[in-house]
């Protein structure tokens, strides 16, 4: 339980004494601050998506603020640790809209969370930007909902098309029992047919499994399996690429975004040299060329994440950062809090270039990306890569 | 055909062996309280956690793991000291639900102290796969499968030929009959804690470079060690290694040759046949609490 402001920095008596002269003074500070809600999974099961949210969320509110803040307000960010746990996420929901009042809610790490929070945003008619992934929270759209991340069903296109290139007509999937990866294996297995690619093996593992070698065994002795795929996130990836370096499975092996950090490499280790995934392009940053519209966000985001939290930056945190900046800009634009307005604005957005692909949103379509925002990445000596 | 099942095996022992080892710890503190301590798998998780930080901080295996598995153990000391010996007289019942909540409490500290990313630990000896019958197994595995046999031998030789052995298999018989010969039996229980914590952080460093450890790991590897020993029969030690490399097979068997969706329910519809028709385990004392 946090709440940001950028006073926080000057020490608690210093920002009593600013504010005081504010107030004499009659500056725009003496007003009430713009107030973001968060509720986001910064501990339990998904706290390695949740942690760099929170983080990315604390980090740009100072930033903004320190830069005079939006509409001449400051920002004042309420967040909670919702753990995971879509009841504990409905329950501060609640909080953020009846207690503390806020104007936007950024948060839902996971679509659990996500969906628990939906019935209540829609009814209170809060401009609600979700970080989760799954296509159910904008799929049908709902007034008040928008989201930032990929979703499943994009991330088995651009697996497809890439797997098209090499042709490849024949694969395995295996993964795990997290609601991504049964979400993420089910749009493939709608998709497949369209790009003609045949599943001929679909094994699963179990949540705290430590071996995959006998799934894998059993793929590789699948007559005609041309390339393996596992959608999921997590540990399970980073064990199902190991046991495939340890089975010395030569086919490629494609991974969903779900592992799309640094973190997956170090797990994996040299297992994990070849694997391709689906990605956003602030993981590749750095070797985007620079003609890429991305570029400057990417690197950005990049160098003020790192530089402040002395960790790799994931694309979690980059949802975060959308998620922020299109409520904000949208206030902006929308020249007041109000929610309605907001709102509107939000779902205008047009042209907008974050650190998950351009987002041009519209009445139909809340979350605003296409397939241009995944880049197909390969690891290639221990780091990610742009496949050409 | 022959090599699949050869791969299968090699995998199911391995990861039987360190159910076994956490098995081994939930008997060691059963035989001395009649407690089953659901903190076992946290102990997994520290052995793997300090050592990463440790061998993080520069410090070398030889140097990282004796300090991470003393570490772990001293954590068991105190859950026994602060914990289980303030509450001795409660019912073990209540001293069960105690080790639930240390559990608990563990994985928050753990969360707070180092943080919640997955930490894969380098393997003592290389990656580079042994091919056995056409069979392939890491080295790593090797290192499971030989510690655990030597730990087996060491604790067979600790019981039956130590003093304090003897003094812990006594209690674990008759409680009031050892306290009456002169043992220590509250020294015992301590020690017990200390023990299979040690235990289990040494399940928790020899499977952090294959499996990678994060600070929940010990929440499943505590439930399938509990079960393995369930399956062995609670508080025999020949039981907890039968049952782990039972279940640890059981488990790749089925995820191999039947279907892997089913792999868990599978072998816990062995583990409730065995139960049904076995009440006590397959190594348990039979009858021995009807008296």
């Amino acid at each position: 339980m946090k709440s940001t402001q950028a006073r926080i920095s000057f020490g608690r008596g210093l920002a009593a004494v600013a504010a005081t002269f504010a107030l004499l003074s009659g500056a725009a500070v003496a007003q009430e601050p713009i107030r973001i809600g968060a509720f986001l999974a910064v501990t339990g099961p998904a706290a390695s998506l949740g942690d760099p949210e929170q983080k990315t969320l604390e980090l740009y509110v100072e930033r903004i603020n320190a830069a005079g803040g939006v509409l001449g307000r400051k920002l004042q960010l309420v967040s909670y640790d919702s753990a995971g746990d879509a009841e504990k996420a409905r329950t501060f929901a609640k909080r953020l809209i009846e207690q503390d009042k806020v104007d936007v809610i950024v948060g839902g790490t996971s679509t659990g969370e996500t969906m628990a929070a939906i019935p209540l945003v829609e009814a209170a008619q809060i401009p609600f930007v979700s970080l989760a992934g799954a296509i159910v929270i904008v799929e049908p759209v709902k007034k008040w909902v928008f989201k930032t991340p990929h979703t499943d069903r994009m991330a088995c296109e651009k697996i497809f098309i890439d797997m098209q290139s090499r042709k490849i007509s024949k694969i395995a999937l295996i993964s795990g029992p997290g609601g991504f990866d049964k979400s993420m294996r089910a749009e493939c297995l709608k998709l497949n047919a369209k790009y003609g690619i045949d599943v001929v093996a679909d094994e699963t593992y179990g949540g705290g499994d430590t071996d995959m070698t006998a799934q894998l065994t059993k793929i590789k002795n699948t007559a005609g399996v041309q390339a393996v795929l596992n959608p999921g996130f997590g540990q399970g990836p980073a064990i199902v690429t190991k046991n495939y370096g340890q089975l010395g499975i030569s086919l490629p092996l494609y991974q969903s975004h779900g592992v799309a950090s640094k973190e997956f490499i170090k797990l994996a280790g040299a297992a994990a040299e070849g694997v391709r995934l689906p990605g956003a392009a602030v993981l590749v940053a750095d070797s985007l060329p620079a003609s890429d519209p991305q570029r400057a966000v990417a690197v950005g985001y990049k160098q003020a994440y790192e530089s402040r939290f002395k960790s790799d930056i994931s694309t979690f945190g980059g949802h975060a950062y959308d998620g922020l900046m299109l409520a904000v800009e949208a206030i902006k634009r929308a020249g007041s809090t109000d929610k309605a307005k907001v709102r509107d604005a939000i779902e205008a957005t047009r042209g907008y270039v974050g650190t998950g692909g351009v987002v041009n949103m519209s009445a139909s379509d809340h979350m605003g990306l296409d397939l241009s925002a995944f880049r197909m990445l390969e690891v290639k000596g221990g780091n990610w890569t742009l496949v050409k | 055909m022959s090599a699949q099942f050869m791969q299968f095996l090699l995998t199911g022992l391995t990861v039987g062996a360190i159910y076994a080892l956490v098995a081994l710890g939930f008997s060691i503190i059963f035989n001395a309280s009649h407690v089953i301590n659901f903190a076992q798998g946290e102990f997994v998780m520290i052995g793997g956690m300090a050592t990463v930080s440790l061998s993080a901080a520069g410090l070398p295996y030889l140097l990282a793991i004796p300090l991470a598995v003393a570490a772990a153990a001293l954590v068991g000391l105190a859950l026994e000291k602060f914990a289980v010996e303030p509450a001795r007289g409660a019912s073990v019942v209540t001293l069960i639900i105690i080790t639930i909540g240390a559990s608990i409490f563990l994985r928050g500290l753990a969360m707070m102290v180092w943080d919640k990313r997955f930490h894969a630990l380098k393997s003592f000896t290389g990656d580079a796969p042994i091919a056995i019958g056409g069979a392939t197994i890491l080295p790593q595995s090797l290192w499971v499968l030989g510690v655990t046999f030597a730990i087996v031998l060491a604790l067979s030789w600790f019981f039956g030929r130590t003093l304090l052995g003897k003094a812990m298999l006594a209690t674990s018989h008759n409680r009031l009959a050892a306290q009456l010969v002169g043992i220590n039996v509250r020294l015992v229980l301590f020690l017990s804690f200390g023990l299979s914590a040690a235990l289990g952080a040494i399940a928790g460093i020899l499977i952090a470079p294959i499996t990678t450890t994060s600070y929940d790991v010990g929440v499943m590897l505590g439930l399938k060690g509990f079960a393995a020993a369930i399956l062995g029969g609670l508080g025999s030690g020949i039981g907890a290694v039968v049952g782990g490399l039972v279940l640890g097979i059981a488990e790749t068997m089925s995820a191999g040759y039947l279907s892997s969706a089913y792999k868990d329910a599978i072998a816990f519809v062995i583990i409730l046949a065995v139960l049904f028709f076995m009440p006590s385990g397959l190594f348990g004392n039979r009858g021995g609490e009807r008296v």
